[in-house]
């Protein structure tokens, strides 16, 4: 980035008087990725603007539910209300809820790259994965392949048979967002409803119904006994009651009648205990406002309610730049495509806009590497190389090429990234890696076939 | 029924993001079901990502049917231009030559000119057009143009457009900076065509001009 970029963004943002500070992935995909969203925070907190009119601080999730998952459970170190599942005191709180001891609840699990070492490593041998296209989206995914392979049983809920699910021994049809009831949460902490448009087709049936089914053929079926997604709502609700992310005050109406709820949103007074009708905490950090960890003493999920600043000490990438492979590769998404594909890579328009991945490389590159926009470039990592059509723009850097990942196979672009993770996170190193780009000799032999679903 | 005449269509070029919202509405609706009468162009993608929608205009005097042979194009009294007539229709492609705007596209499977007609079905009934509905930095809005001026203080619709030697003025306005619209009230088309395209978004002070990027080596 230029200094005097630097020092104009620095300029502005200081002499302002309010602002909001959002990233979205692009500082979060990296191995100190949790480093560079603490250093923004520190900005956000050095200047005051939190919990404050138009001021705050975000990040924008890559799904519909980015928010609402990771506040309740998503990832296997968590329980719900934003709790933790090595707390002894959060343990036996869930475990009253859903009726079980506490030692029959498991501990922190691993995260999703994790998982496929342990597969390969032989330490699991099943795996039942929902909506997970992990053949596209995860980093080196040549080793994700072989992993499932190495699989002894694998089942795949999904809507439709993604680039993964042609792995499994069985797969078994689910549902689309349309096609179910339930909640999704926004960046804001803003709690919306999604109804239901359409009935599943054919057999297909609703996620929840599949897996309750699957715990009564194992004979296991307490805690699987919901009649719809409202009861399951409703038993978050209880669940989530006296933590951080409180959504005991949340009911369906409340979120019609007030265009979506703000969390936390009591059915008690969470000081008095009185029954209190709660219409939400639209700003989080307010002057005065209470959390279940200050106890009152502060806004801040502290103790003593004081924010905190956390030292963000620089780290380089695992597997920068070299003179080998001089160049980064990043790679992202493009506006016409969601995640891993499955289900906009079906759509005709969709696909019209965008058909394929493509090298977006710098005039100054191209014209250094001798290739122009539209000719076929082969791009190499330490993992593997990939042969597509080059798109010169000089809206990127010149050192850096960048590729989307949402396609499978010869056109993934995790062929080529590393499988670092950020030590706290654990999110992969999406956004950079030691690349080099030549010309390729002419068209891959990918380029005469169409994919199946096209 | 006839689009109420206090409601009018705004674009804001400056305020398009490229989400392509707009092009997946039209394409969903049941009259041409598959095909979208919005284009979103980018301006020059080689040096921005700036893109703008671009709608049917809906010329007082339009071009389009004035040059068509068949007579195919129709105005209706509310000042709505129409899709080519299916029946009149010969697919000849005059239109999509002489529109200024570059609007009507010819479907040669179909043999028939299509283009966008303000969703006529929603408009005349006081609705948005779909892709005002789903616009979400309002670069496209559907409203009054008291809403607009509330919404937009440093910026005046302009729907008058030169093309040369010639003058069109539209139903469909677009919002141009107030600075430039009290020196010019009207936007010079072909003037704007030598306008390069500007390569960053941000204006950096006071070293604008250049490569942003000329301290980093390949």
């Amino acid at each position: 980035m230029p200094e005097r970029a630097l020092r104009q963004t620095a300029e502005w943002w200081g002499t302002a008087k309010t602002s909001f500070l959002f990233h979205a992935r692009g500082i979060e995909h990296h191995s100190n990725g949790v480093q560079n969203a603490l250093g923004t925070i520190n900005l956000v907190l050095a200047t005051g603007r939190i919990g404050k009119p138009k001021s705050g601080y975000g990040t924008i999730t890559g799904q519909a539910n980015g928010q609402g998952g990771r506040e309740h459970g998503q990832k296997c170190d968590q329980l719900p209300g934003w709790r933790d599942i090595s707390n002894p005191d959060h343990r036996r709180h869930i475990a009253g809820i859903w009726g079980i001891d506490e030692p029959d609840l498991p501990g922190p699990g691993v995260d999703a790259y994790e998982l496929f070492r342990k597969i390969d490593a032989g330490e699991i041998k099943g795996l039942l994965s929902i909506c997970f296209n992990p053949k596209v989206s995860l980093p080196d995914n040549g080793f994700i392949t072989r992993c499932l392979d190495k699989l002894e049983f694998f089942a795949a809920i999904d809507f439709f048979l993604n680039d993964t699910a042609r792995h499994a021994d069985v797969v078994l049809p689910g549902s689309l967002q349309e096609e179910d009831e339930g909640t999704v949460t926004q960046v804001e902490g803003r709690v919306i409803k999604i109804n239901k448009a359409v009935d599943p087709p054919g057999d297909a049936r609703q996620d929840w119904r599949i897996i309750q089914d699957i715990a009564r053929a194992l004979d296991r079926p307490h805690g699987f006994t919901f009649a719809e997604p409202r009861a399951i709502f409703d038993e978050l609700r209880r669940a989530s009651k006296g933590g951080v992310a409180d959504y005991s005050g949340i009911t369906y109406e409340k979120i019609e009648r007030q265009m979506g709820v703000f969390w936390p949103c009591y059915t008690e007074d969470p000081e008095s205990g009185a029954p209190v009708e709660h219409a939400g905490t639209p700003r989080l950090f307010e002057r005065g406002s209470y959390n279940p960890v200050a106890k009152g003493a502060g806004p801040f999920y502290f103790a003593d309610g004081k924010a905190r600043f956390n030292v963000a000490e620089y780290r380089p990438p695992v597997d920068d730049a070299s003179d080998d492979f001089p160049l980064y590769l990043t790679t992202g998404r493009v506006v016409s495509h969601f995640l891993s594909g499955t289900q906009t890579r079906r759509i005709a328009p969709l696909i019209d806009q965008y058909p394929e991945p493509r090298i977006e490389m710098h005039p100054r590159l191209a014209a250094k590497l001798g290739i122009a926009d539209g000719d076929w470039a082969i791009a190499e990592t330490r993992r593997g190389r990939i042969t597509l059509k080059a798109m010169v723009v000089s809206t990127i850097r010149p050192d850096t090429i960048f590729i989307p990942y949402h396609w499978p196979g010869e056109k993934s672009a995790n062929q080529l990234t590393v499988a670092a993770q950020d030590p706290i996170s654990r999110i992969p190193q999406y956004k950079v890696c030691g690349c080099r780009v030549f010309k390729a000799g002419g068209a891959p032999a990918y380029a005469a076939v169409r994919e199946p679903q096209q | 029924m006839a689009k109420p005449e206090y409601l009018h269509f705004f674009i804001d070029p400056n305020r398009c993001i490229g989400c392509q919202a707009c092009v997946q509405a039209c394409t969903e609706c049941d009259t041409h079901r598959g095909d979208s009468m919005i284009h979103l162009e980018f301006i020059d993608r080689a040096h921005s990502v700036q893109t703008v929608p671009v709608v049917c205009m809906h010329c007082e005097q339009p071009t389009c049917a004035e040059v068509c042979p068949a007579d195919a194009i129709k105005r209706t009294g509310d000042g709505v231009v129409q899709s080519a007539r299916k029946p009149r229709c010969i697919a000849c492609g005059n239109c999509v030559l002489a529109c200024p705007f570059g609007v009507p596209e010819v479907y040669e499977d179909r043999q028939i000119m299509m283009k966008c007609d303000m969703c006529y079905d929603r408009t005349s009934v006081g609705k948005k057009p779909m892709c005002a509905t789903v616009c979400p930095s309002q670069a496209l809005f559907f409203g009054t143009a008291e809403q607009m001026s509330q919404l937009r203080p440093l910026s005046r619709p302009v729907n008058r457009f030169q093309f040369g030697a010639q003058t069109i003025s539209t139903r469909v306005f677009m919002m141009m900076p107030e600075t430039l619209v009290s020196r010019r009230p009207y936007i010079d088309v072909t003037a704007a065509m030598e306008d390069k395209a500007r390569e960053r978004a941000i204006a950096l002070t006071p070293v604008d001009a250049g490569d942003p990027f000329a301290g980093v080596e390949v």
